[in-house]
Protein backbone atom coordinates (compact mmCIF):
# COMPACT_ATOMS: atom_id res chain seq x y z
CA UNK A 1 0.00 0.00 0.00
CA UNK A 2 1.69 3.45 -0.94
CA UNK A 3 0.26 5.88 1.74
CA UNK A 4 0.91 9.36 1.16
CA UNK A 5 0.70 12.05 3.89
CA UNK A 6 0.01 15.32 3.29
CA UNK A 7 1.80 17.71 6.16
CA UNK A 8 2.05 21.37 6.58
CA UNK A 9 5.30 23.54 8.30
CA UNK A 10 3.77 26.40 10.27
CA UNK A 11 4.99 28.98 12.30
CA UNK A 12 5.42 28.09 16.04
CA UNK A 13 1.22 28.39 17.11
CA UNK A 14 2.43 29.22 20.75
CA UNK A 15 3.64 32.44 19.53
CA UNK A 16 1.94 35.47 18.20
CA UNK A 17 1.51 35.64 14.00
CA UNK A 18 2.86 38.48 12.20
CA UNK A 19 0.96 39.36 8.92
CA UNK A 20 3.21 41.50 6.30
CA UNK A 21 1.96 44.71 6.62
CA UNK A 22 1.44 45.34 1.96
CA UNK A 23 0.55 41.79 0.75
CA UNK A 24 -1.29 40.75 4.61
CA UNK A 25 0.43 37.22 3.77
CA UNK A 26 1.65 35.43 6.83
CA UNK A 27 5.27 36.15 7.45
CA UNK A 28 6.87 32.49 7.76
CA UNK A 29 10.18 32.31 9.94
CA UNK A 30 12.96 30.27 8.71
CA UNK A 31 12.42 27.66 11.73
CA UNK A 32 8.44 26.54 11.54
CA UNK A 33 7.26 23.47 13.01
CA UNK A 34 5.34 20.37 12.02
CA UNK A 35 1.39 21.50 12.44
CA UNK A 36 0.40 19.45 15.37
CA UNK A 37 -2.57 18.12 13.69
CA UNK A 38 -0.98 16.29 11.24
CA UNK A 39 0.89 14.16 13.47
CA UNK A 40 -2.37 12.54 13.75
CA UNK A 41 -2.40 11.90 10.08
CA UNK A 42 1.52 10.54 9.92
CA UNK A 43 0.74 8.18 12.91
CA UNK A 44 -2.48 6.96 10.83
CA UNK A 45 0.03 6.54 7.67
CA UNK A 46 2.59 4.77 9.61
CA UNK A 47 0.17 2.33 11.02
CA UNK A 48 -1.72 1.29 8.29
CA UNK A 49 1.80 1.21 5.80
CA UNK A 50 3.03 -0.90 8.86
CA UNK A 51 -0.17 -3.64 9.37
CA UNK A 52 -0.02 -3.76 5.42
CA UNK A 53 2.79 -3.37 3.63
CA UNK A 54 4.10 -0.82 2.05
CA UNK A 55 5.58 2.85 2.40
CA UNK A 56 4.69 6.55 3.92
CA UNK A 57 5.54 9.38 1.94
CA UNK A 58 5.21 12.77 3.18
CA UNK A 59 4.01 15.44 0.72
CA UNK A 60 4.51 19.65 1.93
CA UNK A 61 3.95 22.78 0.11
CA UNK A 62 5.39 25.60 1.65
CA UNK A 63 8.79 27.63 2.32
CA UNK A 64 10.88 24.87 3.42
CA UNK A 65 13.07 26.63 5.97
CA UNK A 66 14.97 24.64 8.10
CA UNK A 67 13.16 21.75 7.20
CA UNK A 68 12.43 20.99 11.34
CA UNK A 69 8.85 20.03 10.62
CA UNK A 70 9.44 18.09 7.91
CA UNK A 71 12.36 16.00 9.78
CA UNK A 72 9.59 15.51 12.80
CA UNK A 73 7.51 13.87 10.64
CA UNK A 74 10.19 11.79 8.97
CA UNK A 75 11.86 11.04 12.69
CA UNK A 76 8.11 9.48 13.47
CA UNK A 77 9.19 7.13 10.46
CA UNK A 78 7.94 8.64 7.36
CA UNK A 79 10.07 6.96 4.70
CA UNK A 80 10.88 9.94 2.55
CA UNK A 81 9.23 13.65 2.01
CA UNK A 82 8.81 15.72 -0.94
CA UNK A 83 8.33 19.30 -0.70
CA UNK A 84 7.25 21.77 -2.72
CA UNK A 85 8.57 25.34 -2.15
CA UNK A 86 8.49 28.09 -4.66
CA UNK A 87 8.71 31.80 -3.43
CA UNK A 88 5.40 32.09 -6.50
CA UNK A 89 3.59 30.56 -3.85
CA UNK A 90 3.80 33.06 -1.81
CA UNK A 91 -0.14 33.70 -0.80
CA UNK A 92 -1.37 31.00 -2.99
CA UNK A 93 -4.81 29.99 -1.91
CA UNK A 94 -6.68 26.54 -1.10
CA UNK A 95 -7.38 25.45 -4.72
CA UNK A 96 -3.17 26.54 -6.02
CA UNK A 97 -2.33 24.83 -3.09
CA UNK A 98 -4.42 21.29 -3.72
CA UNK A 99 -3.64 21.86 -7.65
CA UNK A 100 0.20 21.62 -6.43
CA UNK A 101 -0.24 18.67 -3.78
CA UNK A 102 -2.32 16.96 -6.38
CA UNK A 103 0.47 17.08 -8.98
CA UNK A 104 2.95 16.04 -6.54
CA UNK A 105 0.86 13.10 -5.56
CA UNK A 106 0.33 12.27 -8.85
CA UNK A 107 4.11 12.08 -9.61
CA UNK A 108 4.60 9.95 -6.30
CA UNK A 109 1.64 7.39 -6.93
CA UNK A 110 -0.67 6.82 -4.37
CA UNK A 111 -3.06 4.30 -2.91
CA UNK A 112 -4.42 6.58 0.04
CA UNK A 113 -3.98 10.05 0.99
CA UNK A 114 -4.00 11.23 4.42
CA UNK A 115 -4.46 14.81 5.52
CA UNK A 116 -6.01 17.22 8.55
CA UNK A 117 -9.04 18.35 8.23
CA UNK A 118 -7.39 21.92 8.34
CA UNK A 119 -4.53 23.28 8.71
CA UNK A 120 -3.99 25.38 11.79
CA UNK A 121 -2.31 28.60 10.57
CA UNK A 122 -4.71 29.14 7.45
CA UNK A 123 -8.31 27.09 8.51
CA UNK A 124 -9.47 26.99 5.12
CA UNK A 125 -10.45 23.68 5.65
CA UNK A 126 -11.34 22.64 1.91
CA UNK A 127 -7.68 21.37 0.47
CA UNK A 128 -8.37 17.48 1.14
CA UNK A 129 -12.03 17.73 -1.04
CA UNK A 130 -10.14 20.21 -3.44
CA UNK A 131 -7.51 17.29 -3.77
CA UNK A 132 -10.07 14.06 -3.57
CA UNK A 133 -11.76 16.28 -6.87
CA UNK A 134 -8.12 17.22 -8.32
CA UNK A 135 -7.64 13.51 -8.20
CA UNK A 136 -10.83 11.85 -9.37
CA UNK A 137 -11.10 9.98 -6.00
CA UNK A 138 -13.08 9.96 -3.02
CA UNK A 139 -12.72 12.85 0.00
CA UNK A 140 -13.84 10.63 3.18
CA UNK A 141 -13.58 13.21 5.69
CA UNK A 142 -13.57 14.13 9.70
CA UNK A 143 -12.42 10.27 10.17
CA UNK A 144 -12.07 9.79 13.55
CA UNK A 145 -11.45 6.11 12.71
CA UNK A 146 -10.05 4.51 9.44
CA UNK A 147 -9.35 0.80 7.93
CA UNK A 148 -7.84 0.34 5.05
CA UNK A 149 -7.48 -2.91 3.07
CA UNK A 150 -7.96 -5.32 0.47
CA UNK A 151 -8.70 -2.64 -2.12
CA UNK A 152 -11.01 -0.67 0.10
CA UNK A 153 -11.13 1.97 2.80
CA UNK A 154 -13.84 2.42 5.48
CA UNK A 155 -14.11 5.54 8.43
CA UNK A 156 -16.07 6.79 10.74
CA UNK A 157 -17.08 10.46 9.91
CA UNK A 158 -17.70 12.80 12.35
CA UNK A 159 -20.98 14.40 11.58
CA UNK A 160 -22.45 17.00 14.06
CA UNK A 161 -25.27 14.47 15.55
CA UNK A 162 -22.73 11.59 15.80
CA UNK A 163 -21.35 10.08 12.57
CA UNK A 164 -21.52 7.99 10.15
CA UNK A 165 -19.57 4.92 8.61
CA UNK A 166 -18.52 5.60 5.00
CA UNK A 167 -17.14 2.94 2.80
CA UNK A 168 -15.14 3.43 -0.95
CA UNK A 169 -12.53 1.94 -3.03
CA UNK A 170 -9.53 2.96 -3.05
CA UNK A 171 -7.42 4.91 -3.95
CA UNK A 172 -9.03 7.82 -1.52
CA UNK A 173 -8.49 10.65 0.33
CA UNK A 174 -8.85 10.51 3.84
CA UNK A 175 -8.89 13.87 6.06
CA UNK A 176 -8.84 12.23 9.47
CA UNK A 177 -9.06 14.67 13.26
CA UNK A 178 -6.90 14.90 16.11
CA UNK A 179 -7.14 11.95 18.28
CA UNK A 180 -8.32 9.53 15.29
CA UNK A 181 -4.91 7.33 17.00
CA UNK A 182 -2.81 8.74 19.27
CA UNK A 183 0.64 9.57 17.71
CA UNK A 184 4.20 8.40 18.57
CA UNK A 185 6.75 10.49 19.92
CA UNK A 186 10.02 10.10 17.58
CA UNK A 187 12.50 7.85 19.19
CA UNK A 188 16.21 8.42 19.48
CA UNK A 189 16.80 6.62 16.28
CA UNK A 190 14.11 7.53 14.32
CA UNK A 191 15.38 11.59 14.80
CA UNK A 192 19.02 10.40 13.49
CA UNK A 193 17.55 8.27 10.97
CA UNK A 194 15.33 11.22 9.75
CA UNK A 195 18.83 13.11 8.69
CA UNK A 196 19.64 10.74 6.43
CA UNK A 197 16.31 10.47 4.78
CA UNK A 198 15.10 11.33 1.20
CA UNK A 199 13.73 14.48 1.10
CA UNK A 200 12.81 15.88 -2.71
CA UNK A 201 12.74 19.82 -3.81
CA UNK A 202 10.12 20.48 -6.11
CA UNK A 203 8.78 24.14 -7.24
CA UNK A 204 5.45 25.02 -9.11
CA UNK A 205 6.70 24.60 -12.57
CA UNK A 206 8.28 21.39 -11.92
CA UNK A 207 4.43 20.44 -11.38
CA UNK A 208 3.41 22.40 -14.30
CA UNK A 209 0.99 24.43 -11.80
CA UNK A 210 -0.15 27.96 -12.60
CA UNK A 211 0.67 30.41 -9.03
CA UNK A 212 -0.95 33.00 -10.14
CA UNK A 213 -3.20 34.60 -7.33
CA UNK A 214 -6.85 34.54 -7.37
CA UNK A 215 -7.46 35.85 -4.09
CA UNK A 216 -6.41 39.20 -2.30
CA UNK A 217 -7.04 40.30 1.52
CA UNK A 218 -7.22 44.61 0.80
CA UNK A 219 -7.54 45.19 4.16
CA UNK A 220 -6.77 43.83 7.79
CA UNK A 221 -7.43 46.06 10.44
CA UNK A 222 -8.64 46.03 14.90
CA UNK A 223 -11.53 44.77 15.80
CA UNK A 224 -13.56 46.91 17.93
CA UNK A 225 -12.94 45.55 21.40
CA UNK A 226 -14.76 44.34 23.73
CA UNK A 227 -15.13 46.80 26.68
CA UNK A 228 -13.17 45.34 29.39
CA UNK A 229 -14.83 44.20 32.32
CA UNK A 230 -13.80 43.36 36.37
CA UNK A 231 -11.00 40.92 36.72
CA UNK A 232 -10.83 39.85 40.32
CA UNK A 233 -8.47 37.84 42.71
CA UNK A 234 -10.10 35.16 44.43
CA UNK A 235 -9.48 35.50 47.71
CA UNK A 236 -11.75 32.40 48.55
CA UNK A 237 -14.78 34.12 48.08
CA UNK A 238 -14.76 34.99 44.32
CA UNK A 239 -17.26 32.38 43.67
CA UNK A 240 -20.13 34.75 45.34
CA UNK A 241 -19.54 37.03 42.44
CA UNK A 242 -20.09 34.49 40.09
CA UNK A 243 -23.54 33.92 41.81
CA UNK A 244 -24.20 37.46 41.83
CA UNK A 245 -23.43 37.82 38.02
CA UNK A 246 -26.09 35.01 37.32
CA UNK A 247 -28.73 36.52 39.43
CA UNK A 248 -28.00 39.87 37.56
CA UNK A 249 -28.40 37.95 34.18
CA UNK A 250 -31.37 36.00 35.57
CA UNK A 251 -29.75 32.86 34.72
CA UNK A 252 -31.06 31.73 37.91
CA UNK B 1 -29.94 41.40 -9.90
CA UNK B 2 -27.49 39.06 -8.92
CA UNK B 3 -27.97 35.29 -8.87
CA UNK B 4 -27.13 34.23 -5.83
CA UNK B 5 -27.41 30.65 -4.97
CA UNK B 6 -26.93 28.68 -1.45
CA UNK B 7 -26.17 25.36 -0.48
CA UNK B 8 -28.33 24.03 1.95
CA UNK B 9 -27.80 20.18 3.87
CA UNK B 10 -30.80 18.75 4.98
CA UNK B 11 -30.63 17.65 8.82
CA UNK B 12 -33.15 16.14 11.08
CA UNK B 13 -35.19 16.60 8.02
CA UNK B 14 -35.59 20.06 8.30
CA UNK B 15 -33.03 22.43 6.32
CA UNK B 16 -29.59 23.33 8.46
CA UNK B 17 -29.81 26.22 10.62
CA UNK B 18 -27.02 27.74 9.24
CA UNK B 19 -28.46 27.63 5.57
CA UNK B 20 -31.64 29.82 6.57
CA UNK B 21 -28.99 32.06 8.35
CA UNK B 22 -27.17 32.36 4.78
CA UNK B 23 -30.66 32.62 2.87
CA UNK B 24 -31.50 35.57 4.92
CA UNK B 25 -28.65 37.30 3.98
CA UNK B 26 -28.72 36.36 0.23
CA UNK B 27 -32.08 37.90 0.06
CA UNK B 28 -29.87 41.24 0.26
CA UNK B 29 -27.75 40.46 -2.08
CA UNK B 30 -30.03 38.72 -4.91
CA UNK B 31 -32.18 36.64 -6.79
CA UNK B 32 -32.05 33.63 -4.18
CA UNK B 33 -31.79 30.19 -5.33
CA UNK B 34 -31.39 27.14 -2.87
CA UNK B 35 -29.34 23.83 -3.84
CA UNK B 36 -31.07 21.49 -1.01
CA UNK B 37 -29.36 18.52 -0.42
CA UNK B 38 -31.41 15.90 1.31
CA UNK B 39 -34.19 13.41 1.23
CA UNK B 40 -36.48 16.55 1.54
CA UNK B 41 -40.34 17.14 2.36
CA UNK B 42 -43.15 19.45 1.43
CA UNK B 43 -42.47 21.56 4.58
CA UNK B 44 -38.93 21.40 4.21
CA UNK B 45 -39.19 23.62 0.79
CA UNK B 46 -42.22 25.74 2.44
CA UNK B 47 -39.42 26.76 5.11
CA UNK B 48 -36.95 27.57 2.08
CA UNK B 49 -39.72 29.17 0.68
CA UNK B 50 -40.68 31.46 3.90
CA UNK B 51 -37.03 32.44 4.08
CA UNK B 52 -36.84 33.93 0.64
CA UNK B 53 -36.30 31.31 -1.83
CA UNK B 54 -38.19 31.46 -4.80
CA UNK B 55 -36.82 28.36 -6.47
CA UNK B 56 -35.36 25.14 -5.18
CA UNK B 57 -32.56 22.43 -7.00
CA UNK B 58 -33.13 19.42 -5.48
CA UNK B 59 -30.24 17.02 -4.60
CA UNK B 60 -31.10 13.91 -3.35
CA UNK B 61 -28.11 11.57 -2.83
CA UNK B 62 -29.70 8.88 -1.01
CA UNK B 63 -26.70 6.33 0.79
CA UNK B 64 -24.10 8.39 -1.51
CA UNK B 65 -21.50 10.44 0.59
CA UNK B 66 -22.76 13.93 -0.97
CA UNK B 67 -19.95 15.55 -1.80
CA UNK B 68 -18.78 14.04 -5.46
CA UNK B 69 -22.28 13.83 -7.02
CA UNK B 70 -23.67 17.09 -5.15
CA UNK B 71 -20.82 18.81 -6.69
CA UNK B 72 -20.63 17.38 -9.99
CA UNK B 73 -24.58 18.21 -10.66
CA UNK B 74 -24.00 21.96 -9.13
CA UNK B 75 -20.72 22.43 -11.73
CA UNK B 76 -23.25 21.33 -14.55
CA UNK B 77 -25.85 23.40 -13.58
CA UNK B 78 -23.29 26.60 -13.15
CA UNK B 79 -22.44 26.26 -17.00
CA UNK B 80 -25.99 26.69 -18.12
CA UNK B 81 -27.60 28.97 -15.68
CA UNK B 82 -24.09 31.49 -14.61
CA UNK B 83 -24.77 32.31 -10.68
CA UNK B 84 -22.92 35.16 -9.56
CA UNK B 85 -22.33 33.89 -6.27
CA UNK B 86 -22.57 30.47 -4.37
CA UNK B 87 -23.01 30.56 -0.41
CA UNK B 88 -22.13 27.49 1.53
CA UNK B 89 -21.72 27.16 5.47
CA UNK B 90 -18.37 26.22 7.59
CA UNK B 91 -19.72 22.99 7.98
CA UNK B 92 -18.83 19.40 6.98
CA UNK B 93 -21.02 18.89 4.47
CA UNK B 94 -20.83 22.65 3.32
CA UNK B 95 -16.75 22.39 2.66
CA UNK B 96 -16.81 18.84 1.41
CA UNK B 97 -19.10 19.87 -2.00
CA UNK B 98 -17.44 23.57 -1.65
CA UNK B 99 -13.98 22.36 -1.89
CA UNK B 100 -15.25 19.88 -5.12
CA UNK B 101 -16.88 22.60 -6.54
CA UNK B 102 -14.51 24.86 -6.85
CA UNK B 103 -11.73 22.69 -7.44
CA UNK B 104 -13.75 21.08 -10.98
CA UNK B 105 -14.95 24.67 -11.87
CA UNK B 106 -11.49 26.19 -10.98
CA UNK B 107 -12.48 28.62 -8.62
CA UNK B 108 -11.08 30.06 -5.42
CA UNK B 109 -13.11 29.72 -2.44
CA UNK B 110 -13.05 32.06 0.59
CA UNK B 111 -13.40 30.23 3.69
CA UNK B 112 -14.86 31.32 7.19
CA UNK B 113 -16.43 34.54 6.17
CA UNK B 114 -18.59 36.72 8.91
CA UNK B 115 -20.01 38.76 6.31
CA UNK B 116 -20.26 38.71 2.23
CA UNK B 117 -21.12 41.58 -0.37
CA UNK B 118 -21.31 41.88 -4.11
CA UNK B 119 -19.33 44.99 -5.18
CA UNK B 120 -19.45 44.89 -8.70
CA UNK B 121 -18.02 41.89 -10.51
CA UNK B 122 -15.96 40.99 -7.10
CA UNK B 123 -17.01 39.42 -3.99
CA UNK B 124 -15.88 41.47 -1.22
CA UNK B 125 -15.84 39.04 2.19
CA UNK B 126 -14.90 39.70 5.81
CA UNK B 127 -13.11 37.81 8.21
CA UNK B 128 -12.41 37.26 11.59
CA UNK B 129 -8.56 36.09 12.14
CA UNK B 130 -6.44 35.93 15.21
CA UNK B 131 -9.03 34.80 17.35
CA UNK B 132 -10.88 37.76 16.56
CA UNK B 133 -8.73 40.57 17.17
CA UNK B 134 -8.72 41.58 13.81
CA UNK B 135 -10.82 41.91 10.77
CA UNK B 136 -9.90 40.89 7.85
CA UNK B 137 -10.99 42.02 4.23
CA UNK B 138 -10.69 39.73 1.22
CA UNK B 139 -11.87 40.27 -2.21
CA UNK B 140 -12.02 37.63 -5.67
CA UNK B 141 -12.53 39.56 -8.68
CA UNK B 142 -12.56 36.75 -11.88
CA UNK B 143 -14.40 34.55 -12.97
CA UNK B 144 -17.95 33.62 -11.56
CA UNK B 145 -19.43 32.01 -9.40
CA UNK B 146 -17.79 33.09 -6.40
CA UNK B 147 -17.69 30.65 -3.87
CA UNK B 148 -17.61 31.77 -0.22
CA UNK B 149 -17.51 29.75 3.00
CA UNK B 150 -19.55 31.31 6.29
CA UNK B 151 -19.09 30.71 9.71
CA UNK B 152 -22.55 29.76 11.65
CA UNK B 153 -24.61 32.30 12.95
CA UNK B 154 -22.97 34.82 11.29
CA UNK B 155 -26.53 36.30 10.67
CA UNK B 156 -29.88 35.67 12.44
CA UNK B 157 -32.54 33.78 10.50
CA UNK B 158 -35.41 36.40 9.78
CA UNK B 159 -38.09 34.89 7.62
CA UNK B 160 -39.58 36.64 4.61
CA UNK B 161 -42.87 35.22 3.93
CA UNK B 162 -42.50 34.11 0.80
CA UNK B 163 -44.79 31.18 -0.31
CA UNK B 164 -43.66 27.58 -1.58
CA UNK B 165 -40.81 27.74 -3.48
CA UNK B 166 -40.93 26.24 -7.60
CA UNK B 167 -39.47 23.06 -7.03
CA UNK B 168 -37.19 21.42 -9.79
CA UNK B 169 -35.08 18.02 -9.34
CA UNK B 170 -31.27 18.23 -10.00
CA UNK B 171 -30.33 14.71 -11.76
CA UNK B 172 -26.50 13.02 -9.55
CA UNK B 173 -24.35 12.23 -11.97
CA UNK B 174 -22.69 9.03 -11.72
CA UNK B 175 -19.60 10.18 -10.38
CA UNK B 176 -17.08 6.60 -11.15
CA UNK B 177 -14.07 6.39 -8.82
CA UNK B 178 -14.85 8.82 -6.74
CA UNK B 179 -17.91 7.75 -4.85
CA UNK B 180 -18.38 7.10 -1.26
CA UNK B 181 -21.33 5.30 0.15
CA UNK B 182 -22.61 6.05 3.75
CA UNK B 183 -23.48 2.75 5.20
CA UNK B 184 -24.62 3.46 8.87
CA UNK B 185 -25.86 6.75 10.79
CA UNK B 186 -24.99 6.79 14.40
CA UNK B 187 -26.57 9.48 16.80
CA UNK B 188 -24.83 10.16 20.15
CA UNK B 189 -27.26 10.09 22.67
CA UNK B 190 -27.00 14.07 24.17
CA UNK B 191 -28.32 15.21 27.10
CA UNK B 192 -29.41 18.52 28.38
CA UNK B 193 -29.42 21.88 25.94
CA UNK B 194 -27.76 21.55 22.66
CA UNK B 195 -24.39 23.58 22.40
CA UNK B 196 -25.33 25.59 19.30
CA UNK B 197 -28.79 27.02 20.88
CA UNK B 198 -28.08 26.85 24.74
CA UNK B 199 -28.41 30.03 26.45
CA UNK B 200 -26.02 28.96 28.79
CA UNK B 201 -22.94 27.06 28.54
CA UNK B 202 -19.86 25.71 31.10
CA UNK B 203 -16.40 24.91 29.20
CA UNK B 204 -13.54 23.52 30.47
CA UNK B 205 -9.82 24.04 29.61
CA UNK B 206 -6.69 22.44 30.09
CA UNK B 207 -6.31 23.99 33.25
CA UNK B 208 -8.97 21.62 34.97
CA UNK B 209 -5.89 19.28 35.01
CA UNK B 210 -7.29 16.02 34.75
CA UNK B 211 -10.49 14.73 32.08
CA UNK B 212 -11.95 13.72 35.82
CA UNK B 213 -11.90 17.28 36.79
CA UNK B 214 -14.65 18.14 33.72
CA UNK B 215 -16.99 16.29 36.16
CA UNK B 216 -16.99 19.89 37.67
CA UNK B 217 -17.73 21.42 34.65
CA UNK B 218 -20.72 18.28 34.31
CA UNK B 219 -22.23 19.36 37.52
CA UNK B 220 -22.11 23.47 37.02
CA UNK B 221 -23.70 22.95 33.70
CA UNK B 222 -26.70 20.89 35.17
CA UNK B 223 -26.74 23.27 37.84
CA UNK B 224 -27.62 26.09 35.02
CA UNK B 225 -29.36 23.76 32.59
CA UNK B 226 -26.66 25.10 30.38
CA UNK B 227 -24.93 23.31 27.85
CA UNK B 228 -20.99 22.01 27.80
CA UNK B 229 -18.18 22.70 25.58
CA UNK B 230 -14.55 22.03 25.74
CA UNK B 231 -11.40 23.62 24.03
CA UNK B 232 -9.67 21.79 21.50
CA UNK B 233 -6.87 20.97 23.82
CA UNK B 234 -8.75 18.88 25.75
CA UNK B 235 -10.56 17.40 22.89
CA UNK B 236 -7.50 16.16 21.23
CA UNK B 237 -6.35 14.56 24.60
CA UNK B 238 -9.16 12.35 24.43
CA UNK B 239 -10.67 13.91 27.71
CA UNK B 240 -14.29 14.70 25.92
CA UNK B 241 -16.00 13.86 22.46
CA UNK B 242 -15.16 16.18 19.49
CA UNK B 243 -18.79 17.45 19.49
CA UNK B 244 -18.25 19.30 22.73
CA UNK B 245 -15.42 21.17 20.97
CA UNK B 246 -15.61 25.12 21.16
CA UNK B 247 -13.71 27.59 18.27
CA UNK B 248 -12.37 27.45 15.08
CA UNK B 249 -12.16 24.09 14.63
CA UNK B 250 -15.41 23.37 16.58
CA UNK B 251 -18.60 25.34 17.10
CA UNK B 252 -19.45 28.82 17.44
CA UNK B 253 -21.88 29.59 20.14
CA UNK B 254 -23.18 33.01 21.17
CA UNK B 255 -25.00 31.91 24.26
CA UNK B 256 -26.32 34.85 27.14
CA UNK B 257 -23.67 33.67 29.32
CA UNK B 258 -20.30 31.60 28.67
CA UNK B 259 -18.34 30.20 31.87
CA UNK B 260 -14.66 29.75 30.83
CA UNK B 261 -13.39 27.30 33.33
CA UNK B 262 -9.54 26.66 33.49
CA UNK B 263 -9.26 28.16 29.51
CA UNK B 264 -6.64 30.64 28.93
CA UNK B 265 -7.71 31.98 25.55
CA UNK B 266 -5.74 30.46 22.94
CA UNK B 267 -6.86 32.53 19.50
CA UNK B 268 -8.60 29.06 18.10
CA UNK B 269 -10.83 29.14 21.01
CA UNK B 270 -11.75 32.95 21.44
CA UNK B 271 -12.92 33.15 17.48
CA UNK B 272 -15.59 30.49 18.80
CA UNK B 273 -17.25 32.13 21.94
CA UNK B 274 -16.15 35.66 21.98
CA UNK B 275 -19.42 37.00 20.93
CA UNK B 276 -21.34 35.14 23.74
CA UNK B 277 -23.87 38.23 25.22
CA UNK B 278 -21.82 37.74 29.42
CA UNK B 279 -18.02 36.02 29.24
CA UNK B 280 -17.35 35.18 32.98
CA UNK B 281 -13.61 33.08 33.08
CA UNK B 282 -11.77 31.27 35.80
CA UNK B 283 -8.31 30.71 35.44
CA UNK B 284 -5.37 30.99 37.41
CA UNK B 285 -3.34 33.15 35.00
CA UNK B 286 -3.75 36.67 35.92
CA UNK B 287 -2.35 36.95 31.99
CA UNK B 288 -4.35 34.49 30.04
CA UNK B 289 -6.04 36.22 27.24
CA UNK B 290 -9.41 35.03 27.91
CA UNK B 291 -9.43 37.74 30.61
CA UNK B 292 -8.92 40.64 28.21
CA UNK B 293 -12.48 39.71 26.90
CA UNK B 294 -14.35 38.61 30.16
CA UNK B 295 -16.79 40.68 31.48
CA UNK B 296 -16.12 38.82 34.89
CA UNK B 297 -12.58 37.63 34.82
CA UNK B 298 -11.78 35.60 38.24
CA UNK B 299 -7.87 35.17 39.13
CA UNK B 300 -7.54 31.48 41.09
CA UNK B 301 -7.84 28.01 41.13
CA UNK B 302 -10.86 26.17 39.14
CA UNK B 303 -10.45 23.47 42.02
CA UNK B 304 -10.96 26.24 44.50
CA UNK B 305 -14.11 28.28 42.78
CA UNK B 306 -16.12 25.95 41.65
CA UNK B 307 -16.52 23.51 43.86
CA UNK B 308 -17.67 26.03 46.44
CA UNK B 309 -19.97 27.95 43.27
CA UNK B 310 -21.24 25.06 42.32
CA UNK B 311 -22.08 24.30 46.33
CA UNK B 312 -23.64 27.50 46.63
CA UNK B 313 -25.81 26.88 43.55
CA UNK B 314 -27.04 23.75 45.82
CA UNK B 315 -27.69 25.52 48.37
CA UNK B 316 -30.02 28.11 46.94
Amino acid sequence: MQVVVCVKQIPDPSGTYTLDPETHFLVRPDEQVLDDTDRYGVEMGLQIAQAHGGSVTLVSMGPKGSMQGIRQALAMGADRAVVVDDADLKGSDALTTAQVLAAAIQRTGFDLVITGTESTDGYSGVVPQMLAELLDVPALTYATEVEARDGKVTINRQTSAGYDVVEASLPAVVSVTAGVVEPRYPTFKGIMDAKKKEVEELTASDLGVDTSLRQRVTAVEPAPEREAGVKIEDDGEAHLKVVELLQQKKVI
Amino acid sequence: MASVWVFIEEEDGAPATVGLELLTKARSLGDVTVVYSGPGSDQAFATLGEHGAARVLHADPGDALPSAPVAAAIAARCESEAPDLILFGQTYTDRDVAGRLAARLGRSVLSNASDVELRDEAVVTTHEISGGTQIATAEVAGEKPHIVLVRPKSFPVEPAGGGAPQVEKLDLPDVGRSAARIVEHHVEEREGPQLEDAAVIVSGGRGLGSAEAFGMVERLAKLLNAATGATRAIVDAGWVPYAMQVGQTGKTVKPDVYIACGISGAMQHLVGMKDSKTIIAINKDPDAPIFSIADLGIVGDVHNVLPKLIEALENR
